[in-house]
């Protein structure tokens, strides 16, 4: 039997004095693809990063295991080594494509750079190879595209010119970690089926490292799940996802939102209503600057919500569905009538509106951004409440944030804890906690969920719902990930540049929807998870 | 290694103070202790042995010049006379204190004073430099300047004056004249600079606009113009050159103003309808404070500097202020005398090379890329 094209044996990573992974072992030959599957932290990145010897050394180290490539040892191998290794045999996709290149490069200077180190090519010829790869990675006017550079390019042309980039060597093993997390699920799609057809068409190996299974199952032929630093089960693609062996590869596997929303009765009030929201950011130019035309972010749009009732606002993103968030809270300026209870929060005085405040809250996107990381826990809840009750003595005030935080599942004896020291989901409890401390009427909840992994989403989905019947809470709940809104909303609103392409319940949007774009969305969920 | 001086983050060892709820401000309880942040931030600055070494030196040389009346005076510290003690250092006496003829201040350097108060069974605890410095030494052996000798360490200026005397009052009178300006034009800086990034727009525009012509004005010529007009003094001073520094921490504080008022907790904070002083001060702030600790020891450095040009071109502190500046135009007036010159020069440099030490520790401890790596 050939060698395989990589081998890792054991492979054990410390930072510091913090055991991070152990005992990682897994092959993989040419054609093949392998997939590391594992929530965040689970050290996925770590084992990608340390094949190539990338990680932080010597704050990183590898007190034992073994990295063959072709049969050769990278652990501890020269640096004139690794760089013929790097960029040139093993390629490299990063997550974060518009942090992974160069700002200041242009699209022809990026991939240039490693044929010119690797194969020494002149400008000619490397100018050749470059059209050849824009093409091959599916960038439409690869001449045009030469000169731009990446704030130029949208998310997805991005990932492309680093799929390029990654590419242009011929490497054999492509390591792809989360190639698709940061785009849209209609993009998403698009490159998942560049890179399979690449690997076909080069004959590569791929690496490829996600969290999200849906990816998984359609491009692995083998899957190692990764938990906690080490591989708990490795398999191939039929047999982990017809008979998973390990408890946690079924915990992974059933983390689906579940459920549907119950209707609300029809007396329900209305909490808030909106009748032709805009929000136009003007263009200027000139010396003048005069105004030549505006950005519709949000352009038109009427929405009602009553009390109990869950709207999903989804879209791509760029289609404005924060922007009408933050609008409809009157965080930014917009035109438009806008009803809270009745009270026009157009008319009302500054100070009158901070009053309303209290009965219409938001939940961020990013719970490490939310909170502020110089606030304990106790003193971020406790900040709403100074404002709008600032007549609660000390222990009424401890008495409330202790029932917020046992409401969102979290031990009231964290009060004095800081934000850094909860995980993602337990923090997205604390800004749930912040907002439901003051009981509001209608909770505003800007994709609570994207930067949580998939287990984590479902106990927040479960969270959400029963503080909705508990409270009869309204919610606006927007979000690009379809499975999660049919589990929550009871209306849909779909959204595209600023305006609503459709609106229903969620059986008629998820059966019959109208719009091809509705369609191409839901397809998108579907396929990627 | 670096990660080893990480300290543990052990959250229970955090203490926030108790929930009192009075105030204005809607203020939070203060916290005694250092929170975790802050602890890797002391203990950064530890590490930067230079700069720790640095600050130990600096605070022990200034903390001494506070007490430069006790180590460098022409009165001494205690006078015993005749079974009484006396503190000439903090009261005027009179020479008939001590028996002497004269309603006039007694003049401890007069033999015939320390005659009197040897023979009413007296001694006097001198400081150990005998002048202050404006005291005039008459008894030099060669024509002022004169060199060192045992009685004047460092020899005396074109006047006579003992120079270690005026080297310890013109270190004081320069690192506090620093230290006014910096505290000052901190926080007018910062200020400006949170008023202009918090809202933005158009007060931001109007604002810059102004501070950049404001920054055109020739300040030296302005101080030179006006050093004619009104006699200088530390006050004076101190106001004019606040009028032209404060404008050096707004630009950093303004743009960690900017990028702060649109961080996702300074927005919930608002959707939870705090108010903007509020969430600027609580929220934002602190944010902003990162670079002003940083720039804080530069610009107590330029004070100093400031400070010793305008005295080294005779529009600083008014005539016969101790002053570093006026020392080393002796010297450059002086060239036969080089102990005024390299005084000053040494003295100078020590100092503003243990302040910017300080600061560089300063900047490691307050680099979040120093921080250790987190896997």
């Amino acid at each position: 039997m050939s060698t395989p094209l990589l081998e890792v044996r054991d492979l054990a990573v410390d930072f510091g004095d913090a055991p991070t992974v152990r005992d990682v072992s897994f092959t993989l030959d040419r054609g093949e693809t392998l997939a590391l599957v594992g929530e965040s932290g689970s050290g996925k990145s770590v084992t990608a990063l340390s094949i190539l010897q990338l990680l932080p050394y010597p704050t990183a180290r590898h007190p034992g295991g073994s990295i063959l490539f072709e049969g050769q040892e990278l652990i501890g191998a020269p640096e004139q080594r690794l760089t013929e290794v790097r960029g040139d045999r093993i390629g490299m996709i990063f997550q974060e494509p518009m942090t992974s290149l160069n700002p200041l490069h242009t699209v022809e200077r990026q991939i240039g750079e490693t044929l010119l180190i690797h194969r020494g090519m002149d400008t000619h010829a490397a100018r050749a190879r470059i059209l050849e790869l824009l093409d091959l990675v599916g960038i439409r006017n690869p001449e045009q595209r030469l000169r731009s550079y990446p704030h130029q390019l949208s998310g997805g042309q991005r990932q492309r010119v680093m799929i390029a980039m990654a590419l242009a060597n011929e490497p054999d093993l492509l390591i792809a970690d989360e190639p698709t997390t940061a785009l849209d699920v209609t993009i998403q799609q698009q490159i998942l089926e560049l890179l399979s057809d690449l690997r076909e068409r080069l004959g590569m190996a791929l690496l490829l490292i996600s969290h999200d299974l849906g990816i998984v199952r359609r491009m692995a032929d083998r899957v190692a799940v990764m938990q906690g630093g080490r591989i708990v089960e490795q398999a191939s693609n039929t047999d982990l996802f017809t008979q998973p062996q390990h408890l946690y590869t079924r915990e992974l596997l059933d983390a689906e939102p579940r459920g549907r929303q119950e209707p609300i009765p029809e007396t329900a009030p209305e909490v808030l209503t909106g009748r032709n929201i805009r929000v136009w950011f003007p263009i200027q130019r000139g010396l003048l600057r005069r105004t030549v035309g505006h950005i519709k972010a949000v352009d038109g749009i009427d929405i009602d919500v009553r009390a109990g009732e869950t709207i999903g606002v989804v879209g791509e993103s760029g289609s404005g569905k924060t922007t009408l968030g933050l609008a409809l809270l009157r965080l930014i300026d917009s035109q438009g009538a806008i009803h809270l209870d009745g009270e026009n929060l157009r008319q009302v005085h500054k100070t009158a509106l901070r009053r309303l405040r209290k009965s219409m809250q938001i939940v961020f996107q990013d719970p490490f951004a939310s909170l502020n990381p110089r606030f304990s826990i106790g003193q971020v809840i406790a900040e709403g409440l100074r404002v709008h009750a600032p007549n609660l003595t000390a222990a009424e005030l401890d008495a409330r944030i202790g029932n917020a935080l046992t409401e969102v599942g979290l031990d009231p004896d964290s009060r004095n804890r800081y934000p850094h020291e909860f995980s993602g989901g337990q923090r997205q409890r604390i800004a749930i906690a912040r907002a439901l401390v003051l009981e509001p009427r209608l909770l505003i909840l800007d994709e609570p969920t994207s930067a949580l992994d998939r287990s984590v989403q479902s106990q927040i989905v479960d969270l959400l719902r029963a503080l909705q019947r508990r409270h009869r809470l309204a919610y606006l709940f927007i979000s690009h990930d379809l499975k999660i809104v049919r589990a929550l909303a009871n209306r849909i609103i779909v959204m595209r540049d600023g305006q609503v392409v459709e609106q229903g319940s969620v059986e008629d949007i998820f059966t019959r929807p109208t719009q091809e774009y509705t369609q191409r969305l839901i397809n998108a969920a579907w396929f990627s998870a | 290694m670096k990660t080893d001086r990480v300290p543990s983050l052990d959250p229970t060892r955090v203490d926030i103070g108790s929930g009192v709820n009075s105030g204005l401000l809607i203020p939070f309880p203060v916290r005694y202790h250092l929170n975790p942040i802050n602890q890797r931030r002391w203990q950064q600055f530890q590490a930067n042995r230079r700069g720790w070494w640095s600050l130990w030196l600096f605070m022990m040389l200034f903390v001494a010049s506070l007490g430069a009346e006790l180590i460098a005076n022409d009165r001494p510290i205690l006078v015993s006379y005749q079974g009484d003690w006396y503190w000439p250092v903090f009261t005027d006496y009179s020479e008939t204190r001590f028996g002497g003829d004269l309603e006039i201040a007694a003049d401890y350097r007069d033999p015939y004073l320390a005659d009197l108060i040897r023979q009413g069974d007296g001694w006097m605890l001198w400081p150990p430099i005998r002048y202050h410095y404006k005291t005039i030494n008459y008894a030099l052996p060669t024509p002022a300047p004169s060199a060192p000798t045992a009685d004047n360490w460092l020899g005396t200026d074109d006047q006579g004056r003992d120079v270690a005397a005026r080297l310890i009052y013109g270190f004081r009178i320069s690192v506090l004249f620093g230290l006014a300006l910096t505290l000052l034009s901190s926080v007018i800086g910062v200020m400006a600079g949170a008023v202009q990034g918090f809202f933005g727009g158009i007060t931001d525009l109007l604002f810059q606009r102004f501070i950049e012509i404001w920054n055109g004005l020739p300040v030296l010529y302005l101080l030179i113009i006006l050093a004619s007009v009104v006699e200088p003094t530390f006050a004076w001073l101190l106001g004019l050159m606040l009028l032209f520094s404060w404008t050096a921490l707004v630009g950093v504080v303004r743009a960690e103003f900017l990028r702060a008022r649109n961080f996702d907790y300074v927005r919930a904070a608002r959707a939870l309808g705090v108010g903007d002083l509020t969430i600027m001060v609580r929220h934002v702030l602190p944010n902003a404070m990162v670079a002003t600790f940083t720039f804080m020891p530069f610009i107590l450095t330029s004070s100093i500097t400031t400070l010793t040009s305008l005295d080294f071109l005779g529009f600083g502190l008014p005539v016969g202020s101790p002053s570093l500046g006026e020392l080393l135009a002796q010297g450059k007036n002086n060239l036969q005398a080089p102990w005024l010159g390299i005084t000053a020069f040494v003295v100078l440099g020590v100092m503003l090379s243990l302040l910017i030490f300080v600061g560089e520790a300063a900047r490691d401890a307050f680099d979040p890329r120093k921080q250790g790596i987190k896997p």
